[in-house]
């Protein structure tokens, strides 16, 4: 009755396709702004609402609160402002740099010591790359209506395939290894993908699940490879050759910081590209958003799903490859730290649209690098930020709650589903 | 009529951001009274009823209920305040027991927790036998046919004590058999002290069997009448603002070649029933076939199948010379022909899409739309333009999500996609269902002046009145099969209606006179 309802009488209703850099190209108009501004209002109470509620676990974690509430309750809540300021001006400062010492570098002329103060704000970046990678992914198949949970699998076979291309052909020009090494990565992961994609469209079996799967066989078959055909001769550990030098992503001297930063926002670019402006994407979107219209309109279902996993995988099998091209060089068994689980949140918290998962991933890398210096500072577990990036979640899939804290009208705009498989 | 109202409406007024959906609504229903509530889509009728109902609060106004003001913050307090609602869609469970349907919600219990099912079933059979219902509560609700599910629905209104009864577009799931004695159900529970508030756009109906009518349009009371005072174009003319034409003017068809011809189809449903039982007929180029059937005969099956969208089980079906049976939908369209689907919210639209998109749906992929893999923003934007225009859709911009529209609107953004393409055949399936005066008259000129450009049409409706309106020749559909195949312009309606409830065709005019095909 509410369905009949809603299609009957008019009300305003944000379109879902309609998207900020959508928006942005066409017109300036004042009605631009406002709705940019409007789409990005939940994501942005979402992570302050995290931030404040991580800030009193940072207070209920520290002995030094409880102390201090025993003398008074005045002494309790000062020592509470006073842990959770220090610990958020460590993250801060571990994940931005301190400005004040960036100036100082500036003003001085001083070129080590901004190469010093800039490096959080690199390291932050480089965390990020990947994120975006696996995120960009985990979007595009929410976009066609699939849920991907296996981008951590798809990290790993890319990463796989992308270490093997690493070592195995060696005396190639960087420009040409570089590629190779990158689309045997996006290869990897996307045959990674392309299976469940396979499965879902010929037997019905569920995405969800078999990505799962998925996720377990990857890991376990990379430590299988990790301890036979892949493992360095010279060591005893479940560890890969290293990558020949030409497969090196270039980085800058005096940092971490690597081209797959930008690699990361051209292919953010392309995933726009794709899903806003090709047929190819229009297909995709108008599967994942009403598959019965889609059939109606004769696009081919079957290829539809198996294309979107393939690219979802894909862009996953990429963030594998540039975390070995980029930085570690080699294989180990357990190089991710849930890169893949991540990047369902931050697709989630991007509005899956490639620029909203560009910033959500700079964010989930910029949080997670200066918890390392809260950690060091003042003390503060890291664990604290996956609390946080976990409610950022929590209140963006419940977007009601967030409406009830800050007493906001609900305009209709959190109907828009994600995506629509889990029946 | 003398006693004060059981229920009366003052200044409702509800607004949504952008939108005044009620302005300053008064209405007031008397003891034993049938008020029809006419309008269109969109002019304020459901949500008039969902602030009853307990949905919405009105943003100003009052509800005095027998006389006393009432506060409906939720369903609870309208069915507390005796007000039930028969909704267009029904809520009912299908794979529970009729008694249990009645019973949910209002679960009694015995003291070990059991639900006393038999002392419930015994209130169902009294209630049923007081309202002339005939309902068994026993049976299985996905087992009974529709016209006896919306009784099922009338007797969780009785059981609940409801006085003021609201009936959503009662008619539109059923045969007119079956709304007839939908009627006389309405007159028992009159005569029994109910009172009945019933939506409709069906003129006829209110005018047969309200004793008041009350016309809305765009969130304001236009008027209130009688019947004895009213009749269908004055109404139409409440409802819409301006003159309507109800009646379709068409030439005599200037019949051409065989577009489509379908022999001896035969579609098996999931349950090995053959939904679609070894049906042929023929098609030619400049004629409206009607289908007629009630609803579940067959004839959604027929329309997949013809267009690609369901599979077929046997014989075949030939289009503009083609084979086509279990063909994709993409084949069949490229031929050149366009299809109205049934269920415009789940086929024929992609709803959280703009209207930009959905105007461009079964061509995006080609030129102009596309050149190579690249989809042409622009020229998409310039055909939406046109057609919004052209074809009269309602909306602040091409922009706007399709989702947001009224019924009749999103109608008209398919009409205008499907009808500005090059086609030769035309499935319209249920073209105007749920949709409202103004636009129904347009779409059925629409579909008449592709007829006279010499394009063969489909019509499956189980509207009587649209088949009869706008066919030459009628097919009627009945548990799977055509069981008669008849010249519009010699049957009447009673005829085409006996034959829709399984008359056959040699008990109505005797053997071999109508089964011209």
């Amino acid at each position: 009755m509410t369905d009949n309802n809603k299609s009957s009488e008019p009300q305003p209703k944000p379109d879902s396709g309609q998207t900020l850099i959508d928006e942005l190209n066409k017109t300036m108009d004042g009605g631009v702004w406002q709705n940019s501004l409007r789409s990005a209002l939940y994501p942005i109470l979402a992570v302050f609402t995290g931030l404040v509620i991580g800030g009193i676990f940072i207070a209920l974690t520290t002995e030094e609160v409880y102390a201090a509430f025993r003398e008074s309750i005045f002494a309790g809540l000062g020592e509470s402002w006073r842990t959770i300021a220090v610990a958020y001006r460590a993250l801060f400062v571990g994940a931005i740099g301190n400005p004040a010492e960036i100036a100082a570098a500036i003003g001085a002329a001083d070129w080590v010591a901004f190469q010093d103060a800039i490096d959080p704000f690199l390291e932050s970046l480089v965390t990020s790359t990947p994120l975006i990678f696996a995120g960009l992914g985990v979007a595009l198949g929410f976009r066609t209506g699939l849920f991907n949970i296996g981008a951590e699998g798809q990290l790993f076979i890319g990463a796989t395939t992308a270490t093997w291309v690493g070592y195995t052909f060696t005396g190639l020009p960087a420009i040409i290894h570089i590629p190779l090494a990158l689309l045997a990565g996006f290869i990897g992961g996307g045959l990674w993908g392309y299976i469940p994609g396979w499965l879902k469209a010929k037997t019905g079996g569920h995405e969800v699940i078999n990505t799962i799967m998925m996720n377990f066989i990857a890991i376990r078959l990379v430590e299988w490879l990790l301890r036979t055909r892949m493992q360095d001769p010279e060591s005893q550990n479940p560890i890969s050759p290293f990558i020949a030098d030409s497969a090196f992503l270039p980085s800058l001297p005096f940092s971490r910081f690597h081209i797959g930063f930008f690699i990361a926002l051209i292919f953010a670019w392309l995933t726009w590209w794709y899903l806003f402006r090709t047929k190819w994407g229009f297909t995709l979107r108008t599967v994942g958003t009403n598959p019965n219209a889609a059939r109606y309109a004769g696009m081919n279902i079957v290829r539809a799903t198996v294309t979107a996993m393939f690219l979802s995988g894909g862009l996953a099998g990429l963030a594998g490859a540039n975390e070995i091209l980029g930085l570690n060089h080699r294989l180990v068994a357990s190089f991710t730290s849930g890169i893949g689980f991540d990047s369902i949140a931050l697709a989630l918290l991007g509005k899956n649209h490639p620029v909203g998962v560009v910033l959500a991933a700079i964010l989930f890398g910029t949080l997670r690098n200066g918890a390392t210096q809260m950690q060091l500072d003042a003390g503060i577990p890291i664990d604290i930020i996956s609390i946080v990036q976990a409610l950022v979640l929590a209140f963006i899939a419940a977007p009601a709650i967030v409406r009830t804290i800050y007493r906001l009208r609900d305009t209709g705009d959190d109907g828009q589903l994600v995506t629509n498989s889990w029946g | 009529m003398s006693e004060k109202p059981v229920l009366e409406l003052k200044g409702i007024t509800k607004r949504f951001p952008g939108v005044l959906a009620n302005d300053h609504i008064d209405l007031t229903l008397g003891k034993g009274e049938v008020h029809a509530l006419l309008g269109e889509n969109g002019a304020g009728k459901s949500t008039l009823m969902n602030i009853l109902y307990g949905l919405y609060q009105p943003t100003e106004g009052e509800i005095f209920v027998n006389g006393e003001k009432v506060q409906i913050d939720s369903p609870s307090d309208s069915i507390a305040a005796g007000i039930g609602m028969v909704h267009q869609h029904f809520m009912l469970i299908p794979v529970f027991t009729v008694t249990e349907n009645v019973m949910l919600g209002e679960e009694e219990v015995s003291a070990g927790g059991f639900l006393k099912r038999r002392e419930a079933a015994k209130k169902i059979t009294e209630l049923s036998n007081r309202f002339g219902l005939d309902v068994d509560p026993n049976a299985l609700v996905g087992d009974l046919p529709v016209g006896v599910q919306q009784r099922v629905e009338i007797i969780k209104l009785l059981y609940r004590d409801a006085n003021i009864l609201i009936f959503d577009e009662p008619t539109a799931v059923l045969t007119p058999q079956e709304a007839d004695s939908l009627f006389e159900i309405m007159q028992l529970l009159i005569d029994q002290g109910k009172s009945i508030i019933f939506i409709t756009h069906k003129l006829r109906e209110v005018l047969d069997y309200a004793d008041r009518i009350t016309v809305i349009r765009r969130g304001k009371v236009i008027g209130s009448t009688v019947p004895a005072e009213a009749d269908p174009a004055k109404l139409a003319e409440m409802m819409v603002g301006r003159a309507v034409d109800l009646d379709v003017d068409r030439n005599p068809p200037q019949v051409g070649e065989v577009v489509l011809s379908v022999k001896d189809l035969l579609v098996v449903d999931d349950q090995e029933q053959a939904a679609v039982d070894h049906v042929s007929f023929e098609l030619h180029a400049g004629e409206i076939l009607g289908v007629a059937g009630i609803q579940g005969n067959g004839q959604t099956e027929l329309v997949e199948a013809i267009t690609g969208m369901g599979k077929v089980d046997g014989g075949t079906i030939t289009l503009l010379g083609q084979p086509v049976q279990n063909k994709p939908p993409r084949f069949i369209t490229e031929l050149g022909s366009a299809h109205i689907p049934e269920d415009r919210q789940r086929d024929g639209v992609v709803a959280d899409f703009p209207i930009v998109d959905n105007l461009a749906l079964q061509s995006y992929y080609m030129e102009p739309f596309s050149k190579g893999v690249i989809m042409q923003e622009d020229v998409m934007r310039e055909n939406a333009t046109k057609l919004v225009e052209q074809f009269d859709v309602r909306t602040p911009t091409i922009d706007t999500s399709v989702g947001s529209l009224s019924g009749g609107n999103q109608q008209k953004v398919i009409v205008a996609r499907e009808f500005t393409r090059d086609i030769k055949f035309l499935v319209a399936a249920q073209p105007t269902r749920g949709i409202d005066v103004g636009s129904i008259e347009y779409i059925h000129g629409q579909i008449v002046e592709k007829r006279d450009a010499g394009v063969a049409v489909l019509l499956v409706s189980t509207e009587l009145d649209e088949v009869m309106q706008l066919s030459d020749r009628i097919a009627v559909m009945f548990d799977g099969r055509v069981t008669a195949m008849v010249d519009a312009r010699q049957v009447t309606k009673e005829q085409v209606g006996l034959l829709m409830a399984g008359t056959t065709a040699e008990e109505l005019f005797g053997k071999g006179e109508t089964q011209n095909d």
